[in-house]
């Protein structure tokens, strides 16, 4: 018996060292590290993202102060006369993204309970590839639609309403993301056990109460975390408020009015050819950072409440 | 509390309404939205579709409307999605496998993890403005299709390599532990068993990835690609040896959507018409890339049942 374990120790050790299997260690060894070199590469994009944005902004701000930048009212960095205040910029952001939001919510919730709890299997196959389809539609198709088609149809309501203004986009954003919304608190409600409807319905409770005090609540967490998405697709949109909000940074929360956004703004510079190096070029980095700030405060939020809110079933 | 048969019954024919007017509600707000989709692009397509002919593919841009076509714009599109591709792609599906089958729970994967996912919610602009200080003056390539595809490529690295790990995840644990118990390595395992079941699944993701990538417009324009292009970059390919041109990559160029933004920012409404045009041609593009890539899910799907 000893001799035997012996012979079969002695055998595996042979093979290890052999140089077949130290040929194949060593080939182990090195798809590892090139593995790992490309997973890493999602760690340096984000260094060079933080370090791009910090060391460009860091000279914007060797000529601007933060105080000035934070509460100065208006955003002029290309007059004669520049000013550098954040506050227009962000306010546009914020208004596009609100008359976004309340547009995107309840179409998309409501849509997502229906295709959750109501509409048949059938009719729920044909629309979720088709709303999985609308989500690849290329924003500048969008932008399209708010400057030539929903901006002339709102002004046919609203006689005043400028040729540019916040509205519009708000409105196509809030279309655009409906897919987003629909789709991730479906698959959250879909993700609900059945055996907690089929308590519900047990009770007595009727579909629709099923729908809002039982499953509803149940998904919340994925549900709110659509919700974030949403927003921070909102506050990070491009095309769309660049080719119909007007870009004239303006401090105002009136959607009727022309306005640009951050997003907006950092489009105008890059179009027009600005040196490099100038405080005009360095401003839109200091304005991306001022973007990558608020949207990784909404994905943080939206990790968090995924993690704080999930239902144990 | 109580309640008579005929109270309960009304109770009840009450809440079947309600269900019934949720229905309706429901029905109603996923077909407007649906609808109000569908009248956009048929609006799309109705004031579109007069420019689309054969010339509108082989012209450059122009200062006349009625001349002007999407010569420069498409093949710069496609010469753009070929840098992206050979940068995402292999970078992407590998991250993806160390993610997937050797990364174990250490702080140094759930790093690289929370990276991954923050970074799907990073704007796209912000990738323009990375790329404008990195590329463009910090490594110096400039304005070029090089710095295009490389700057699309990072923004759908995380769709790549998300696609990668669920479908890695879909191959049952049970193909590896066989492939092990006949004393296969690890990368022996994946090269030969995993990654050939997970290709239809890996393959939807990079469709995905690149029909993002094809309509993105906001970082092309933040590295400063230039709106009017009025020749093609040297080509790829040529007649003599060594037969590979890589000049192509630091030549200036234009894509699809920013020959779309041109357009359309433009006041004379001759040009809107070239942007509907220049929008149906994108939007078929993407569509179709989409299409491709979900139907492509579902055969896999019902094909392979483990």
């Amino acid at each position: 018996m000893a001799t035997e374990k012996a012979r079969i120790a002695a055998a595996s050790r042979l093979r290890a060292d052999s140089p077949v299997a130290r040929r194949r260690r060593l080939v182990e060894r090195l798809v590892q590290a090139v593995l790992f070199l490309a997973a890493f590469s999602a760690v340096a994009i984000t260094v060079a993202i933080v370090a791009t944005l910090l060391i460009e902004s860091a000279t914007f701000f060797r000529h601007v102060s933060l105080w000035e930048f934070l509460t100065d009212t208006q955003w002029t960095p290309l007059f004669e006369n520049a000013r550098y205040g954040i506050a227009p910029l962000v306010a546009g952001t914020l208004t596009t993204s609100l008359v976004a939001l309340l547009v995107a919510v309840p179409l998309g919730t409501i849509t997502a309970i229906y295709l959750s709890e109501f509409a048949k299997p059938r009719v729920r196959e044909v629309v979720k590839p088709i709303l999985e389809l609308i989500s690849g539609v290329p924003t500048v198709v969008f932008g399209y639609f708010a400057l030539l088609f929903v901006t002339p149809l709102l002004q046919k309501f609203m006689p005043g309403l400028p040729g540019f203004n916040m509205l519009g986009p708000g409105i196509v954003i809030g279309i655009m993301i409906v897919p987003y919304i629909s789709s991730l608190s479906e698959d959250a409600m879909r993700a609900v056990p059945m055996h907690l409807r089929e308590a519900s319905y047990a009770m007595g409770a009727s579909r629709f109460q099923t729908a809002l005090r039982v499953v509803v609540p149940a998904a919340l967490s994925g549900i709110v975390a659509s919700y974030v998405l949403g927003i921070s697709r909102a506050v990070g949109e491009t095309m769309v408020v660049a080719i119909a909000a007007g870009q004239q940074p303006n401090l105002t929360f009136d959607p009727t009015e022309a306005a640009a956004t951050i997003t907006a703004y950092i489009v105008q510079v890059a179009m027009g050819d600005l040196p490099h190096g100038s405080i005009g070029y360095q401003s839109i980095f200091a304005a991306g950072l001022t973007l990558f700030a608020i949207t990784l405060f909404f994905n943080l939020i939206g990790h968090w409440v995924r993690r704080r809110y999930r239902e144990a079933y | 509390m109580r309640l008579t048969p005929e109270q309960l019954h009304s109770l009840s024919v009450r809440h079947k309404a309600k269900d019934l007017a949720f229905e309706v509600i429901g029905l109603v707000v996923m077909l407007v939205s649906l609808l109000v989709l569908a009248a956009l692009f048929a609006q799309l397509v109705a004031d579109g579709l007069v420019r689309i002919n054969g010339s509108f593919f082989l012209e450059f841009p122009s200062r006349r409307a009625e001349q002007a076509g999407i010569l420069s714009a498409w093949v710069g599109s496609l010469l753009v999605m070929l840098v992206t591709a050979f940068a995402a792609v292999p970078i992407g599906v590998a991250a993806g496998i160390y993610l997937e089958e050797y990364a174990g729970k250490g702080w140094l994967a759930q790093a690289i993890e929370i990276n991954v996912s923050n970074l799907a919610g990073v704007p796209s602009i912000i990738y323009g403005l990375l790329a404008l200080g990195l590329l463009v003056y910090g490594l110096g390539l400039g304005q070029s299709i090089l710095t295009a595809g490389l700057t699309l490529g990072m923004l759908i690295l995380p769709i790549v390599i998300v696609a990668t790990r669920e479908a890695l995840r879909a191959v049952p644990g049970t193909i590896r532990e066989a492939s092990f118990g006949l004393g296969a390595t690890r990368w022996q395992t994946i090269r030969h068993h995993v990654l050939p079941y997970s290709s239809a699944g890996i393959l939807t993701g990079i469709i995905i990835g690149l029909s993002r990538a094809i309509g993105e417009t906001a970082p092309i324009i933040t590295i400063g690609a230039l709106t009017f292009i009025a020749f093609l970059p040297p080509a790829p390919i040529t007649a003599t040896p060594p037969f590979l041109n890589m000049d192509w990559l630091a030549s200036p160029f234009t894509v699809m959507p920013i020959q779309m933004f041109n357009w359309v920012s433009r006041p004379d409404p001759a040009f809107h018409v070239n942007a509907a045009a220049a929008g149906v041609v994108l939007v078929a593009m993407t569509l179709l890339m989409n299409a491709t890539a979900i139907w492509l899910r579902y055969r896999a799907r019902k094909r392979i049942k483990w």
